[in-house]
């Protein structure tokens, strides 16, 4: 266990040095920013002020090393447009990003688990295939536009939800929706699947038989024993949700960390880009990893396969 | 998922087949030119609306494009950009699965951290970053989805190759003197190959979406091309007032997900039956006792009387 478990810390932190040096080679390697900040009539001794200034000067393996010892010690640099330190863009935008995961994740959870035990139940039943029908084209919908389609409907036709931004309770269920969607269905067929395998067993067998009521039969003795794979999943939804943000923010102008993110790219702002994508991934591959632990300490028929 | 039906569904299927057909003969469909739009006559809604016309059967949109048109040749940039990253991303990650499996020892464990790590990457988001930061192109777009795409196909390869490797013909070509590279171009290889193709056409569609997400955001295929994901940001400002302009691309592009989802899910249930366990735990995790009885109460025990697909 002890061996699993350094060996998965080593590679989460091998994944987020790949992600630092893959985020910092592209972004010093495409175009450069001084261009974009002076005007045209800038002169040559302006640019290389500014260059010297921002550190572009030195050769690039240099300013990598300086920048992973910089981020060592927390230090994300400052905004080439506001001149802010970059912490603070962030700090602004991270919470945006997780009270939409953290709604997305409930709302999947609220949705997938009830339709996937109830389909589990009445397997092969009517709600059973309307919920096949909705897993299948949760795995297949482009969660754009889905979102431009939810907007559509609720925004513009109904009139009945805001279209975008962020601020009363009612900002957030387009969003999250769209968002959970996909991984409500995930959670439908885990449960599902879990479900079927619980009411095979005999304890179940066992309580029908004591003449439990049905209603207790399946909240209290099968789902509690079917949850604990869709929570543990869940928990990783959540971590998949901050890294797929990007798309979603943009599409409900969201004031999040993913559309910062997509901002920034298109001012050049590299600090910020960096900082973003070093941030989401941090925190996906921490979550992955609490997942993964979590899994191997409860199964330990997983702890000892394939490796 | 239990699937019984022997035959090739034929709704997926038909879908498939007839989005191959359009990519192919996309000149000859398409009733106008999928990037010279007429200003004058720009967001003229579907036929079948007020104002609508059959010169625009779907309508057009903010600079008089004919969006059938536009969807008719997108399709073949989905097809197209998903088959050429999936084909780059499918060798790479065949080779590296079958030398890993083949290998063993140190090379295995190397190929393996690098296929780990390449897994635990938030995929959308360091695409975004890569194409947005290397300058949109078609060149760019493959590139980066077939570099993040390899190691789904290494791991199941690789897991393939470990089973193969045990059997006894490979033992004999050993004993009969032939090359690593000989035996496994010429024994193992041929045996993934059902498993390489369950693992791509399960891929087909995540790429599509991939490619569709990174055009959309503006940092995948460039405009004018017409791409799917392009033409549903176009349609963006207009949802108001020119619905059509976003609403049609994206359906194309469910539907044809779907299809290829679907598509694969039939593949997997009926040529490789190991992998409907599907993810990084295989046959060992089977548990020892299965019940023989069936169970009683509303679960009945044999899948026979289903049937695949919706």
């Amino acid at each position: 266990m002890a061996r699993y478990l350094i060996g998965r810390l080593a590679q989460t932190v091998l994944s987020m040095l790949v992600v630092i040096s893959i985020v910092f080679v592209l972004t010093r390697l495409s175009g450069n920013p001084v261009f974009l900040l002076l005007d045209v009539n800038a002169t040559a001794r302006d640019q290389e002020i500014l260059t010297r200034h921002l550190g572009l000067d030195k050769p690039l393996p240099v300013q990598y090393a300086l920048y992973v010892a910089n981020l060592a010690r927390g230090d994300f640099g400052n905004s080439i447009i506001s001149r802010r330190p970059v912490v603070e863009h962030i700090w602004e935008r991270l919470p945006a990003t997780v009270e939409l995961g953290f709604v997305a994740m409930f709302l999947s959870v609220l949705i997938g688990v009830p339709l996937g035990m109830y389909s589990a139940v009445r397997r092969g039943g009517m709600l059973d295939t309307g919920a096949r029908v909705f897993a299948v084209l949760g795995q297949s919908m482009p969660a754009f536009w889905l979102g431009l389609m939810l907007i559509l409907f609720f925004g513009v036709v109904l009139g009945v939800l805001p279209a975008g931004g962020r601020g009363t309770i009612w900002h957030l269920i387009l969003p999250a929706f769209t968002l959970g969607y996909f991984t409500s269905a995930a959670i439908l067929r885990l449960t599902r699947s879990a479900m079927l395998e619980v009411l095979g067993s005999d304890y179940i067998k066992f309580a029908r038989l004591k003449g439990l009521h049905e209603q207790v039969v399946l909240w209290k003795h099968g789902l509690r024993n079917a949850l604990l794979p869709v929570v543990t999943f869940a928990v990783l939804l959540f971590v998949q949700f901050l890294g797929g943000a990007v798309v979603t923010e943009t599409v409900f102008a969201w004031p999040g960390l993913g559309r910062l993110i997509l901002e920034s790219i298109t001012t050049r702002d590299y600090p910020i880009v960096q900082a973003g994508v070093l941030v989401l991934s941090a925190l996906y591959l921490t979550g992955n990893l609490c997942v993964d632990l979590l899994y191997s300490y409860l199964n330990p028929k997983i702890r000892h396969a394939g490796r | 998922m239990p699937a019984g039906s022997r035959q090739v569904p034929w709704f997926p299927g038909a879908i498939l087949l007839a989005l191959v057909v359009t990519a192919i003969l996309a000149p000859y469909l398409s009733p106008q030119s999928p990037t010279d739009g007429n200003i004058s006559r720009k967001l003229i809604p579907p036929v079948w609306m007020e104002r609508g016309d059959w010169e625009h059967p779907l309508g057009t949109d903010r600079f008089g494009r004919d969006v059938l048109s536009r969807i008719i040749y997108g399709s073949r940039i989905s097809l197209a950009v998903s088959l050429v990253a999936i084909f780059v991303a499918g060798t790479l990650g065949t080779l590296v699965g079958l030398i890993s499996g083949y290998r063993g020892g140190h090379v295995d464990a190397f190929l393996m951290r690098l296929t780990d790590i390449g897994l635990s990457l938030p995929i959308v988001l360091i695409a975004v970053v890569m194409v947005a930061v290397s300058e949109p192109s078609f060149r760019n777009v493959i590139l980066v989805i077939a570099l993040l795409l390899w190691p789904r196909f290494a791991r199941q390869i690789r897991g393939e190759t470990l089973a193969i490797k045990e059997q006894d013909f490979v033992a004999l070509a050993v004993v009969a003197g032939r090359s690593s590279a000989w035996i496994i171009s010429r024994h193992i290889f041929p045996n993934v190959v059902p498993t390489l193709l369950v693992v791509t056409t399960l891929q087909v569609g995540f790429v599509i979406l991939l490619e569709g997400t990174l055009s959309f955001l503006g940092v995948g295929v460039p405009p004018p091309n017409p791409a799917w994901g392009l033409m549903i940001a176009d349609g963006r400002g207009y949802l108001a007032t020119a619905w059509w302009i976003s609403l049609f691309p994206g359906a194309a592009m469910l539907l044809t997900v779907l299809a290829v989802n679907l598509m694969g899910d039939w593949l997997r249930d009926h040529l490789d039956p190991k992998l409907r366990q599907a993810g990084a735990v295989t046959v060992t995790d089977v548990p020892v006792e299965t019940p023989v009885e069936p169970p009683v109460g509303a679960t009945p025990a044999t899948p026979s009387g289903r049937r695949a697909g919706l």
